[in-house]
């Protein structure tokens, strides 16, 4: 059983209070940060322990801190991620209801080392009950001196707001979150220039993932070095994965990073197998926009060695036989599952919550989502396989922000693994598109 | 022939006002266009589940901006309804992980039950039914939302039937703060 840096208390009955939080230890970075460190020295504790963007991106979060654009008497922000919307990914919500002083302890002590003295909880617009949790917490510690005025005596003060959005996944990228924020359509600004130095406001604003920011309380109370010696190589320290799809156990899981993949999927210390007894067919090993993999490639690598949950691992191989850690929203798919149907469904997701800017997306996504619906329902020709694999391509790298990868990569994966059921919907559809059929044939693995 | 009375201007509760008021002071003063998002949740809370044109350019009325940018803003946004809905709003995650678990066998169960087609409102208007894309809560699949709540684990009659009876037995009022309706089952065990 790995360490638990995040969730260790989860469970602890009125943890959700300041009260509870504090007698388990909670505020401590704080007051360690503001009591006996430097801003630029909080900020060197990060870069050490190797953290890295829990939000899909996996960029060193200590860099993306140093490069935060300090002009003299201008106004800088922190702005918490919290628009969890990749699907398969649910840790965010979690973390949050149930902890929701570990992001705001995250927040102070974060803001301190960027000089923020106005910070932002940018929550995804389903989430009302949790912003009213958030709510309750901040005004918790603002009572408690955590926050407002001269925290601690420190001469530092900071004021922290949580703001809704109201449906729109693109609000996960962070300059159409940024955009939101201020009250606009959630349309993604061409880069650069970065947010690191015109973000909200045109203010230089950092944006990070929820448990990125929660992951610095450990990292703070405990040093970076520490925080670093757990994981594997550049994947340090502990990760939230989000298990869901036909698992015995779904949920959330804090996993040190290096876990085995067949581990984790098959062991009772995680998500107990397969369910109802059943074989795997493939797993989405990051959340929907990374590439899906066949059972064989998810277990092991192509070079025969077994696959690890860290960034490196689950990368090995590219995109020919490899996928990406991403948000760690985990979607594991039974013998039975339907690939070509569940790639459409993930298209259509795609073409929904495209804002429609660049036309390669705009276009492109729904031009796949319409291709594999006539594939899926048994009207689809092999010309349509290779179209499918051609309108990828051109989305691919043609757009103002990463939407458009993120609804060709699980295509073009698609294809790749799964060529065969794709071919047998277009030579048997009447086979294909009976109810409950599914391909049983060997998948492509190279 | 009786002439057609003018429309009665909205006008935000006492309740409202005061949230407003409240949320404007999260944003430099003259970022207060900051707050849009937030006030057209309050507003679509305060009268009926949905914002029309006028709701709409009383948002605006109240933060100063021209009633284009109230509009393109809700137009963009899935959580803002623009047409008239019924007294229960149920949203049904249709994204794969959901799908996975059973969410087309759900909505076609809630249409024959509720009467409601996707995208309408049952005949007595009771239940609207809409589709949406990933809650984030995939763990806890299939799953609907309504107005703040996540009803999760959909997987049989009988949990569909406590999610209807749990939304008969609500009052429908004007909803501030944000209605109590309870946190998730997931979101419980503490």
């Amino acid at each position: 059983m790995g360490r638990k840096l995040l969730t260790e208390h989860i469970n602890v009955e009125g943890i959700n209070t300041f009260e509870v939080y504090r007698k388990h230890g909670g505020y401590r970075s704080v007051e360690k940060a503001l009591k006996t460190m430097t801003p630029d020295e909080v900020v060197e504790e990060v870069k050490k322990s190797g953290l890295r963007g829990r939000g899909g991106a996996g960029f060193p979060t200590g860099m993306k801190w140093s490069f935060l654009a300090k002009p003299e008497g201008v106004p800088r922000y922190l702005v918490c991620n919290a628009d969890e919307s990749e699907p398969g990914t649910f840790k965010d919500r979690q973390l949050m209801s149930k902890l929701p002083h570990l992001l705001i302890e995250g927040m102070i002590t974060g803001s301190y080392a960027l000089g923020a003295r106005t910070s932002y909880i940018y929550i995804r617009g389903e989430l009302l009950y949790v912003l009213r949790i958030l709510e309750k917490a901040i005004a918790e510690a603002y009572a408690a001196g955590f926050l407002g005025e001269n925290i601690l005596g420190s001469g530092y003060s900071l004021d922290l707001h949580v703001h809704p959005g109201a449906g729109a996944y693109i609000c996960g990228e962070e300059t159409a979150l940024l955009e939101s924020l201020e009250g606009k359509r959630g349309n993604p600004r061409n880069k650069p220039p970065f947010p690191a130095v015109q973000g909200l406001y045109a203010r230089p604003t950092v944006v990070n993932n929820v448990e990125t920011i929660a992951a610095v309380v450990p990292i703070i109370n405990e040093g970076g070095d520490e925080y670093a010696k757990l994981g594997v190589g550049k994947s340090t320290g502990t990760k939230l994965i989000s298990a869901c799809g036909h698992l015995n156990k779904p949920g959330i899981y804090e996993i040190e990073l290096g876990v085995p993949v067949e581990e984790f999927i098959y062991s009772d210390e995680y998500c107990g197998g397969i369910w109802k007894g059943r074989d795997l067919k493939a797993v989405v090993a990051g959340g929907s926009s990374v590439p899906i993999l066949p059972k064989e490639l998810i277990l092991k690598t192509a070079a025969g060695e077994n696959r690890l949950m860290t960034y490196e691992s689950l990368s090995d191989g590219g995109f020919v036989t490899g996928t990406m850690l991403g948000s760690g929203g985990f979607i594991a798919m039974d013998e039975t599952t339907c690939i070509v149907k569940n790639t459409w469904n993930f298209s259509r997701f795609y073409h929904h919550e495209s804002c429609g800017q660049c036309s390669p997306c705009r276009e492109g996504t729904g031009w796949m989502e319409k291709v594999l619906h006539r594939l899926e329902h048994g009207h689809g020709s092999m010309h349509d396989i290779d179209l499918l694999v051609s309108v990828a391509k051109q989305i691919e790298g043609n757009t103002i922000c990463p939407l458009g990868e993120a609804a060709a990569w699980p295509v073009a994966a698609a294809v790749r693994h799964f060529r065969h059921e794709f071919e047998w919907h277009v030579t048997n559809p009447k086979e294909a598109t009976a109810p409950g059929a599914a391909y049983r044939g060997a998948a492509v693995l190279a | 022939m009786e002439p057609t009375p003018a429309p009665t201007k909205p006008t935000f509760s006492p309740a409202a006002q005061a949230e407003i008021k409240r949320l404007l002071t999260h944003y430099p003063e003259e970022r207060s266009k900051s707050a849009l998002l937030p006030i057209l949740h309050i507003a679509q809370a305060e009268f009926g589940g949905w914002v029309s044109p006028e709701v709409q350019d009383l948002v605006a009325e109240t933060l100063g901006i021209k009633p284009i940018e109230v509009y393109e803003v809700s137009s963009f946004y899935t959580q803002y309804n623009l047409k008239p809905v019924g007294k229960h709003v149920l949203e049904i995650c249709r994204t794969g992980p959901c799908m996975l678990r059973g969410s087309d066998e759900l909505t076609a169960h809630l249409e024959r039950i509720t009467g409601a087609k996707v995208g309408g409102t049952s005949p007595d208007g009771t239940f609207t039914l809409k589709e949406v894309e990933c809650l984030a809560a995939c763990g806890f699949a299939p799953i609907v939302q309504v107005r703040e709540k996540y009803y999760e684990q959909l997987d049989t009659p009988e949990a569909v039937d406590a999610m209807l009876n749990e939304l008969k037995s609500l009052v429908h009022r004007p909803i501030l703060p944000w209605e109590e309706t309870g946190l998730p089952n997931s979101l419980k065990n503490y």
